[in-house]
């Protein structure tokens, strides 16, 4: 069984949850997700890997809660299980299979936002276990709202902190930050990994085209299995569509159809909102008489 | 001598009232009308059903014993050639094997051998012979996958002696039929979880969310895991789309992506979790049973379905009942009509499927006669939802982390009659070898590589 051997709370709504999954410890590479049924009524929710350690067999995975599945995530304490998780899925990050010398040439900037901070995390690690000390920029609304940050310093060449209302460090949004890194501070990337809301990525994509700057991101679709079979997770990259689950979750930011990608996330947003509205009344006790929540 | 009369009807769920729930269809037979329809069996001498069965079941032979009364013998004789006959009695194409080669079928009615055989498959999960103690001889296998072909090839390595452990992806045990085929064709818990607490009995070990390729690899198995043989199962699960224009649009989703969120997520129970969506109007592209399946399921959640085919009825490869269920349940039928174009509105969403009428030009490689479109045919079928169901290919993630596992351009497994592939000890059968095909031909690879494994094991 998938017990939980920790959990905290890492800022309003977003948990850091460490699973007792050894099979997934073992294999899970820097860039992989897992996916996590909280109960037998659970849907199959994707969430990015945020560490794994193979000693302790542990996963940890870092969740907002959202929905009612995410809410049924984050809602497991310490000792209880999961049903299911399964992973690690889809393909570890490039720079996992590039030669190391090549990797030590390499000048990577990562960029984190609100919760995708914490797959940016593994990544960073893995580079500065091998020797690169990669820069990053961690964004979120507000000081609150920001994570990951020290774990990330100990790990990170510099960190660069924004906030949407300049609680801390630089005031204004990650793309801001990053142009500001290149053109008045005088640094250079050779590669840039964002990962983060979808609307995060996209911006950062334009400005990365702006600087002639290689961009990777991580998407994170809607799935059902996760192993390529459904097809949900269906995305055009460079014209071609391509499965998240399987082909993904990174690929080059230039070619990606975000805007495809953000009406593809809503396809169950009705369903979803209403899901969540009918949970809500039933915790606050409301019973309907009309049958509107069958 | 045999007995005259017409096939004994099989009793069913209204129509009209089975297009609203998910219960099975079909009610099978009693005993009664089980032993009355056997006695119609002429036991030819010369048996042209055996020789038409995938897996050469001893037919005459099984309803022989079934109109004597005598089911468990029945039961007995199907065992030596199946060992999932309450599912393949429900699922498999009787009208092109058994009774399409039944000797009454020419004049007459043949005899309804699916559906005898269902009730002797029944019988046997109700009556489940004693549990068997054969002693452990120390070999582990690992069979991945735990559809029809990972399920047979277990069980009978098992009787052998072996350790078994299955390993499947999904966190639930079945393969397709339990994500794939619908509850209303093939209940889960009355049938397949019985066939598979069945297997249970006999020692194999189910170990699920295990994504072979992912979360350990056929190498590990063999490497670190002491696993002295592996055998692939892991079917065709890849979905095929047209690659027409409008196909990412929200509202066009693939078969398996549909029938997944109904069966394996049980989406069309409140109660649970995962969200379903079929709108006003449901378009099913193909004619086969995946396509029957997800038409019918769309109907079943409250929505206007159509199956649309390139080919004219005839050529529908689905099986002939379903397509009968089908109508019965008022599917509207599309047939001669290929789609061009998905049209949506500025938002993104499903409007309608652009189509051009058909008619059948000359034979194509299949014998069947192709279709070409008609010039100037285009019109539009209004829709909220438009579901592909084209067919799947295997998955090449086994394939891709497997070192020296030889596949072909289609991305299938490459293996022998016996299931024996490019690679010593690994073994393959059912979907992933021979792309999309049948349960009972699953089951058969299956239970002939497990005779090639305890070979190659013996001789290791």
């Amino acid at each position: 069984m998938f017990e939980i051997l920790e959990k905290r709370t890492l800022a309003e709504g977003i948990y850091l949850t460490r699973v007792y999954a050894p099979r997934i410890a073992r294999s899970a590479k820097p860039g992989q997700f897992i996916i996590v049924r909280a109960d037998e009524k659970g849907e199959r929710i994707p969430l990015t890997i945020a560490d794994y350690d193979i000693e302790a067999g542990s996963v940890t995975m870092v969740t907002q809660a959202l929905g009612v599945s995410t809410r049924k995530i984050v809602a497991k304490e310490v000792g209880e299980c999961f049903a299911d998780v399964a992973g690690p899925l889809g393909r570890p990050s490039d720079f996992v299979t590039e030669p190391l010398e090549e990797l030590r040439n390499k000048r990577f900037v990562f960029i984190g936002g609100g919760v995708g901070t914490a797959p940016v995390y593994p990544q960073v690690k893995w580079l500065s276990e091998h020797g690169i000390k990669a820069d990053v920029i961690v964004g979120a609304k507000s000081k609150d709202m920001l994570i990951y940050t020290q774990e990330m310093e100990r790990v990170a060449g510099n960190l660069y902190i924004c906030t949407d209302d300049g609680s801390e460090g630089f005031h204004g949004l990650v793309t801001a930050r990053l142009e500001q890194l290149i053109t008045e501070e005088g640094k250079q990337y050779d590669c840039c990994v964002a990962i983060g809301p979808m609307i995060m990525m996209k911006f950062v994509t334009l400005t990365a085209k702006k600087f002639d700057l290689p961009c990777i991101v991580s998407l994170n679709a809607l799935m059902v299995d996760g192993t390529g079979m459904c097809g949900a997770c269906r995305v055009s990259v460079g014209g071609k569509t391509r499965f998240t689950c399987v082909d993904g979750p990174e690929f080059n930011a230039y070619e990606v159809d975000f805007d495809e990608a953000m009406r593809r996330q809503g396809m169950y947003r009705t369903q979803e909102q209403r899901a969540l509205a009918i949970a809500r009344e039933r915790a606050e006790g409301h019973k309907c008489n009309i049958g509107l929540d069958k | 001598m045999a007995n005259k009369i017409p096939r004994v009807p099989v009793r069913e769920q209204d129509p009209a009232i089975r297009a609203t729930n998910f219960e099975e269809v079909c009610y099978g037979y009693n005993i009664e009308e089980a032993t009355l329809e056997a006695s119609r069996c002429l036991n030819c001498k010369n048996p042209r059903c055996v020789a038409a069965c995938p897996v050469g079941i001893q037919i005459p032979h099984f309803i022989e014993r079934l109109t004597a009364g005598d089911v468990s013998g029945a039961a007995e004789v199907i065992s030596q050639d199946s060992s999932l006959p309450s599912i393949c009695g429900r699922v498999c194409p009787q009208e092109s094997q058994c009774e399409g080669a039944c000797i009454l079928g020419i004049k007459g009615e043949p005899v309804a051998i699916g559906k005898l055989e269902r009730y002797v498959g029944d019988y046997r999960l109700e009556n489940p012979a004693p549990e068997s103690n054969t002693p452990r001889n120390g070999h582990k296998v690992a069979v991945v996958g735990s559809g029809p072909s990972g399920l047979a090839c277990a069980s009978d390595l098992a009787q052998m002696g072996y350790e078994v452990t299955v390993f499947e992806a999904l966190h639930e045990v079945g393969g397709v039929l339990v994500y794939g085929i619908p509850e209303f064709r093939l209940p889960k818990k009355k049938v397949v979880a019985k066939e598979i607490d069945a297997v249970r009995r006999l020692g194999v070990k189910f170990e699920t969310d295990v994504v072979v390729g992912r979360t350990v690899t056929v190498d590990s198995l063999l490497d670190e895991e002491g696993f002295d043989a592996v055998f692939i199962g892991s079917g065709a699960g890849l979905p095929r789309f047209m690659g027409i224009e409008g196909e990412n649009l929200n509202g066009v989703l693939s078969a398996n992506e549909f029938l997944t969120r109904a069966n394996l997520m049980r989406a069309y129970d409140e109660e649970y979790d995962t969200p379903i969506y079929v709108g006003r109007r449901v378009v099913v592209v193909g004619g086969g049973n995946v396509a029957m399946d997800a038409v019918r399921t769309a109907k079943r959640l409250g929505a206007e379905a159509t199956i649309v085919y390139r080919r004219s009825e005839k050529e529908l490869p689905a099986r002939v009942e379903e397509v009968h269920h089908a109508k019965q349940e008022g599917i509207e039928f599309r047939m001669l009509t290929n789609p061009t174009r998905v049209i949506g509105d500025d938002k993104g969403w499903v409007t309608g499927l652009n189509c051009v009428q058909m008619e059948l030009g000359e034979p194509d490689e299949s014998g069947r006669r192709s279709p070409v479109e008609v010039a100037g045919s285009d019109f539009t079928i209004e829709c909220d939802v438009v579901i592909m169901a084209l067919g799947t290919s295997p998955n090449p993630l086994i394939a891709s982390t497997t070192d020296e596992l030889e596949t072909t351009r289609r991305g299938c497994i490459v293996a022998d009659e016996e299931g024996r592939t490019s690679r010593r000890g690994v073994f393959a059968g059912g979907d992933t070898v021979t792309g999309a095909a049948t349960v009972i031909l699953a089951m058969g690879a299956g239970r002939k590589a497990a005779k090639a494994i305890d070979e190659y094991i013996r001789n290791k």
